[in-house]
């Protein structure tokens, strides 16, 4: 365990950036979210959830793939090359690290996206324990400890110090690019602020989410639930949900005209939109009530179908804070367990 | 709240109408979703408080297409966005009943400036005080009514429903700001202010569509940015001209149908002011062809989609 004065923390990002991109939360036009950090930047550690969560550092919302130009009646294609910089992401949330092994199990099967992993190998992931829970936090109901976060590098915040624990290979190499900045400690006070932590978690109202109806078997068992149509109704199909999800992983290619040639793009998509999954035959989803359906049932029931159990849902809550219906996955799972009860 | 839960049973009870529209409690006090009430025991779910800022004009373009009619409670602001659609023939007068409910103000939740939100009092009407008490996990706090309200709250268009069956409930006045003043700030920038103003606004965009898909005004059916026909990608900003191109092109296509209801900022994730785009339309719109507002009535020619001799000709009288 190490630590440094929390005055001192830029010059720990300064040491962190001259080796690395660097990426932090920053707060910009009012609101939070990780940007890639400059000598100039001022860096946000006070609050909780940034808007989007800090998954498209390791998955873009938009990245080109090859980009095709025509001169002199010549096409030539270049392939965009694959993240070749390491990068390290600093202050990320337990349940964020915990939306990362989610996003591996997707991406780094076979067939494995090259892309991805590119970024999974050259970045470092730095988190940071959540201080002060919110009333949406629901992290507990999936297993996640927010004073115990995973990743590279855990810190913590606490009397006016930041602590700093290598927890992996990656994490070490990091710690000695920085050892200058770093003082070896105790581990007590850390202790202490888990134990803080922990008793806030235990006053948070979504805390004991019932997730009994869901997993592999909700697959069959709440498909055809007459619940959904009631659940769907104030949804507006808009893709604020799937846009700050930590999680979802769906994404669109596109083709973009450059005038003389084409960028090939890939981008987020979402299973609210109404072309999601468009194929020539059409859209395997014609209604509102199924593209909802299908947000929910992949998270709690299809995902665990397929990966031995996992949700993809890290219970970060965001949904619940910025559905403008105030829709969000807790009513879904919260719903069901009263069908059943 | 209790006169509108009673009046929403007579009239499923009598048959009148066919489905309740109004909002449901929701997980905490401050996020009461819209719901379709089909039964006088479902209405036990109801709600109307503070925080019922949604607008539910536009569900009654889907609501029209239902069996029967459907009752609907409309905000005074609300009801101008009704208006426009009827207007627009986007929804079926015959098929709705609507009360016009009273306002004192309508809150947002992130507009509360604390964290880990429990229990908000003073936000239930009739019993509106000016004061809320806010519980949280860290403490309880207080904060002025006034000073949670939505941003469209402050500039008010008045108490008056423009469309109604019956009315309930009484509304108060809440403006306590120039509706035009921030328009005019930004109209006094020097354009490199102006540019960097929207940059860091627009450059949050996350392409959601929540502001396009809450705005009544926008109910084409297939929407130009869901093409796959075109380049206009609507599921991201691929340049850094598109994220502002996508908002722009909306404030010109509601231009002049606009009726300044607010919903895009109130639903914005990343809280940007998208309201002002609009309103610099209506601003320019008023100066350009006399005062105008969208929704009032049916009857008025619409500014932009008629013509006359007088009208003012493009960079004639601008700014």
């Amino acid at each position: 365990m190490y630590r440094i004065k929390l005055e001192n923390v830029n010059a720990l990002l300064g040491a962190i950036a001259a080796q690395n991109d660097l990426f932090t939360p920053v707060k910009a036009g009012g609101k939070t979210n990780f940007t890639l950090w400059t000598e100039d930047t001022e860096v946000d550690l006070q609050t909780l959830k940034t808007v989007k969560s800090p998954k498209d550092v390791f998955f873009p919302q938009s990245e080109t793939l090859y980009t095709c130009a025509k001169q002199d009646g010549k096409t030539t294609i270049s392939v965009q090359d694959r993240c070749n910089t390491p990068f390290v992401v600093f202050g990320m949330k337990a349940c964020d690290v915990r939306a990362i092994d989610v996003l591996d199990r997707v991406f780094l099967t076979e067939p494995v996206d090259s892309y991805y992993a590119a970024r999974r190998t050259m970045g470092t992931v730095v988190s940071l324990a959540c201080s002060r829970p919110d009333t949406s936090c629901f992290c507990g109901a999936f297993g996640i400890d927010c004073a115990a976060p995973q990743g590279d590098v855990a810190t913590w915040m606490a009397e006016g110090y930041l602590y700093w624990l290598p927890q992996t290979e990656k994490g070490e190499a990091l710690t000695a690019q920085v050892a200058a900045l770093l003082e070896a400690c105790q581990e007590a006070p850390v202790e202490e602020v888990k134990a803080k932590i922990r008793e806030i978690c235990d006053r948070l109202p979504l805390k004991d989410l019932e997730l009994s109806q869901w997993g592999a078997q909700a697959a069959d068992a709440n498909f055809d639930s007459p619940l959904w149509e009631a659940l769907y109704q104030p949804c507006l199909a808009c893709g604020t949900c799937t846009f700050v999800c930590p999680t979802c992983q769906c994404y669109d290619i596109k083709d973009y005209n450059t005038g003389d040639g084409v960028q090939r793009y890939r981008c987020w998509d979402s299973c609210m939109y109404s072309d999601f999954t468009m194929m020539a035959h059409g859209n395997n989803r014609t209604s509102q009530m199924q593209r909802f359906r299908q947000r929910f049932m992949h998270k709690l029931a299809y995902f665990p179908a397929n990966n031995d159990g996992m949700f993809s849902c890290v219970g970060c809550g965001r949904c619940v804070e910025k559905c403008p219906s105030h829709l969000n996955i807790v009513k879904v799972i919260k719903a069901f367990g009263k069908e059943e009860a | 709240m209790q006169e509108l839960i009673v009046k929403a049973r007579q009239l499923l009870e009598s048959g009148e109408v066919s489905r309740v529209l109004g909002w449901k409690k929701g997980e905490f006090e401050y996020d009461p979703e819209p719901a379709f009430f089909e039964t006088a025991e479902s209405l036990d779910g109801f709600v109307y408080n503070g925080f019922c800022g949604a607008n539910l004009s536009k569900y009654m373009i889907e609501a029209g297409k239902k069996e029967g009619k459907t009752l609907v409670f409309l905000k005074p602001c609300d009801s101008y966005s009704y208006n426009q659609l009827l207007r627009e023939h986007r929804v079926d007068r015959e098929k709705a009943y609507i009360i016009g409910v009273g306002c004192k103000g309508k809150l947002s939740g992130n507009k509360l400036p604390f964290e880990g939100i429990l229990k908000v009092t003073g936000a239930d009407y009739p019993d509106a005080q000016q004061t809320l008490t806010v519980q949280t996990l860290y403490g309880t706090e207080t904060v002025a009514y006034q000073d949670a309200m939505l941003e469209r709250c402050h500039v008010c268009k008045g108490k008056e429903h423009v469309v109604y069956d019956e009315l309930l409930g009484e509304s108060c006045d809440t403006v306590d700001a120039d509706r035009f003043a921030e328009v005019e700030r930004i109209e006094a920038m020097s354009p490199a202010e102006k540019f960097a103003f929207f940059q860091e606004e627009l450059s949050k965009c996350i392409r959601c569509n929540a502001c396009r898909n809450v705005c009544p005004a926008c109910s084409c059916r297939k929407c130009v940015f869901d093409s796959t026909a075109f380049d206009s990608a609507q599921k991201a900003n691929t340049t850094p001209f598109e994220e502002k191109m996508f908002h722009i092109i909306r404030a010109f296509h509601v231009a002049g149908r606009c009726t300044d209801c607010g919903e895009c900022s109130r639903v914005c994730p990343q809280g940007i002011p998208l309201h002002l785009f609009n309103r610099k339309f209506i601003k320019d719109i008023n100066a350009l062809y006399g005062e105008y507002q969208a929704g009032s009535d049916l009857e008025s020619k619409a500014p932009l989609t008629s013509f006359t001799t007088d009208d003012a000709e493009p960079g004639v009288g601008r700014g």
